[in-house]
C-alpha cells in the first residue's frame, strides 16, 4: 500500500461510503415516509462532507453552498415533503415495477457502470475528492433506477431530489463545486419545483384517488 | 509447543464457554429492560443449563445414532470455532491453524448436523424449522464469506488473528469498506443467530419458529447442549464482529499476566456493549415474514459486495 492518506481524504472517503449506503437503503425502502428521512440523512452528510472540502480546501463559496444544502435539503425540503405525505395518507409506496432484491442487484451493476466511467475522469482530477467521484456517479444513477422503478409520485420526487444531491456532490468532488450563481438557480428550481409537485400530487389524488403514475399512462378517459 | 501456549488457548477456550451462556443472559436482560417488563436474572441460562443437565432424557422410540450425537457434535463444533477465533490472545497456536474460511465451514458443518437431526424423527415440525434453516443458511453463508473477503482484502491474510493485528496497528485509517462489511455482518449475526427480524429466539408460535422448531423433540442433556452451542455460536459470532471492526484490546501471545486481564476486562466491555445494542436492534425491529427473509440476505450479500467495489475504487 502506497502512503496512507490524509485524516481529511479518509473522512471524505468515508463520508462517500455512507451516501453510497444511504442511496441503497432508499432503493430497498417500500416506506414512503422512511424514504423521506432517509433523504434528510442524505442531505445531512452531504452537507457535513461539503464542510469539511470547504474547511480543508479553505473556499469560502462552499461554505455558503453547504448552508444552503442544510436549510434546504436538511430542514425544508424535508419537512414540506413529511406535510404532504401525512395530508394525502400516503405512508406506503405502491408495489415496486421490480422486486427489491432485483432492483439491487441492477443498482450493484449501475455501480459497477458508474465506477468504471469516473477512473478515467478522476484521474485527471487534482482536488481532494477525486476519489469520490464514480461515488457520486453511482448515487446519480441509481436515483435514476428508483424513479423508474416506483409508481408513487412522492417516492419519484424524492428519487429527483435524490439525484440531485448526487449531481451537486460530483460537482464538488471534481471541480470544487459550481459557480455560486448556478448553485443558487438550482436551489431554487429545486424548492420551487417540489412546491409545485406537491400541487401536482392532489390534482393527481383528486383525478385517480391515487398516487400512483401508471394511472398517467392512459390518456383518454373511457 | 510450549506450555504456556496451550495453557492460554485451553483458558481462552474455557472463558468462551463460561461467558457464553452469560452474554444470551445478558442480551435477555436488556431486551426485558428495553421493553419495560422486569428483567430475568443475569444467571439464568446457567440456571436453565443445571435443571436440564439433571433431569432424564427422553428420546423419541424412532431416534436414530445420529439424533443422539448431534448435540454433541453441535457443541464440539462451536468449542472448535471459539478456539479459532481470537477473543482474548491474538495468537493461539490453535488460531493460526485454521483460517475464516474454515470457520464458515465449521459453522456450515453445525448447521448441516442439526437439520438432519431435526428432520431425523419425523415430525412435520422438525422437517418444516431444519428446511427454513437450510434455507437461512444458504443464504447467509455467502454473505459472511463476502463480509470476510472485504478484511482479507485489507489485510492480505485469510487468517483472522493477522486481520486484527493488522486493523489495530496504530496508524488509525478509516476504511469506508469495512462500513460496508459492518453493516452486512449484523444482519448476517441476527439471521444466523435466529434474532428477531429472521426469527424469534423466545416464541413457540408453529408458523413463525425456525431454530425452535429444530430442537422441539430435544430434552434434558441433549437440550442443554443445544441451547449451550447456540448461546457459543452468538458469543462466536460477536468475537469475530470484534476482531474485524473493533480489534482493539487484544493481547499478543507473550502478553503479561496483566496485559491479560486488561484483554479480558476489554472483551466484558466490548460484550457488554455489543449484547446492548443487539437487544436494542432487536426491540426497534418488527419480525419479517419468511419469505422476506431472502430479501433481507440478499441485501446483507449486496452491501458486503459494495464494500468490495467501494475498497477497490477508493483504493482504501
Amino acid at each position: 500500500m502506497p502512503t496512507p492518506p490524509t485524516v481529511t481524504a479518509q473522512l471524505l472517503n468515508g463520508f462517500a461510503a455512507g451516501l453510497l449506503l444511504i442511496s441503497f437503503s432508499m432503493l430497498s425502502q417500500r416506506r414512503t415516509r422512511r424514504l423521506i428521512e432517509l433523504f434528510a440523512w442524505q442531505g445531512t452528510i452531504l452537507f457535513v462532507s461539503t464542510s469539511l472540502v470547504a474547511y480543508s480546501a479553505g473556499l469560502r463559496h462552499l461554505w455558503y453552498s453547504a448552508a444552503l444544502i442544510l436549510i434546504l435539503k436538511v430542514v425544508l425540503l424535508p419537512l414540506i415533503l413529511l406535510r404532504l405525505v401525512q395530508r394525502l395518507q400516503a405512508q406506503w409506496d405502491t408495489e415496486p415495477l421490480l422486486n427489491i432484491p432485483t432492483t439491487m442487484l441492477l443498482g450493484v451493476g449501475l455501480v459497477i457502470f458508474a465506477f468504471g466511467l469516473a477512473q478515467p475522469i478522476s484521474a485527471l482530477a487534482t482536488t481532494i475528492t477525486r476519489n469520490t467521484l464514480g461515488i457520486a456517479l453511482a448515487i446519480i444513477l441509481l436515483a435514476f433506477l428508483m424513479m423508474i422503478t416506483r409508481r408513487n409520485a412522492v417516492s419519484q420526487v424524492v428519487g429527483f431530489l435524490s439525484m440531485e444531491n448526487g449531481l451537486f456532490f460530483a460537482a464538488t468532488s471534481a471541480t470544487y463545486g459550481m459557480p455560486m450563481v448556478v448553485e443558487l438557480g438550482i436551489a431554487l428550481d429545486v424548492l420551487v419545483g417540489v412546491l409545485i409537485l406537491g400541487i401536482f400530487f392532489f390534482q393527481i389524488r383528486e383525478q385517480f384517488d391515487s398516487l400512483d403514475l401508471h394511472n398517467l399512462e392512459s390518456l383518454k378517459e373511457d | 509447543m510450549n506450555p504456556f501456549a496451550v495453557a492460554r488457548q485451553v483458558g481462552a477456550v474455557l472463558l468462551a464457554i463460561a461467558l457464553a451462556p452469560l452474554f444470551m443472559g445478558w442480551v435477555a436482560q436488556c431486551r426485558a429492560w428495553l421493553q419495560n417488563r422486569s428483567a430475568p436474572p443475569l444467571l439464568l441460562p446457567f440456571r436453565t443449563l443445571r435443571k436440564l443437565f439433571w433431569k432424564d432424557a427422553a428420546l423419541a422410540e424412532h431416534a436414530s445414532p445420529l439424533f443422539r450425537s448431534t448435540p454433541y457434535v453441535l457443541f464440539g463444533t462451536m468449542v472448535l470455532a471459539a478456539a479459532i477465533i481470537p477473543s482474548v490472545v491474538l495468537d493461539l497456536p490453535f488460531v493460526l491453524v485454521a483460517d475464516a474460511i474454515a470457520l464458515v465451514g465449521l459453522f456450515a458443518t453445525a448447521r448441516v448436523f442439526i437439520a438432519l437431526a431435526a428432520m431425523d424423527i419425523g415430525t412435520a415440525f422438525g422437517t418444516l424449522g431444519a428446511r427454513r434453516e437450510m434455507m437461512i443458511g444458504f443464504l447467509a453463508e455467502p454473505a459472511l464469506l463476502m463480509v470476510f473477503f472485504n478484511a482479507f482484502l485489507i489485510s492480505g491474510s485469510t487468517a483472522l488473528p493477522s486481520i486484527a493485528g493488522r486493523l489495530a496497528a496504530p496508524p488509525f485509517i478509516i476504511y469506508p469498506s469495512l462500513a460496508f462489511a459492518g453493516v452486512a455482518f449484523v444482519m448476517v449475526l441476527l439471521a444466523e443467530n435466529a434474532r428477531i427480524p429472521i426469527d424469534n429466539p423466545a416464541t413457540h408460535l408453529e408458523l413463525t419458529m425456525i431454530h425452535e422448531a429444530m430442537v422441539l423433540e430435544y430434552s434434558a442433556r441433549h437440550l442443554a447442549l443445544v441451547e449451550w452451542a447456540s448461546a457459543l455460536k452468538l458469543f462466536n459470532y460477536a468475537c469475530i464482529g470484534f476482531a474485524l471492526f473493533v480489534p482493539w484490546g487484544l493481547a499478543s501471545q507473550h502478553a503479561s499476566p496483566g496485559t491479560l486481564a486488561l484483554a479480558v476486562v476489554a472483551l466484558l466491555l466490548k460484550l457488554a456493549l455489543a449484547g446492548a445494542a443487539l437487544a436494542l436492534v432487536e426491540t426497534v425491529s418488527a419480525k419479517l415474514r419468511i419469505f422476506r427473509a431472502p430479501e433481507f440476505l440478499a441485501m446483507a450479500f449486496l452491501l458486503a459486495v459494495l464494500g468490495l467495489l467501494v475498497h477497490l475504487l477508493l483504493g482504501a
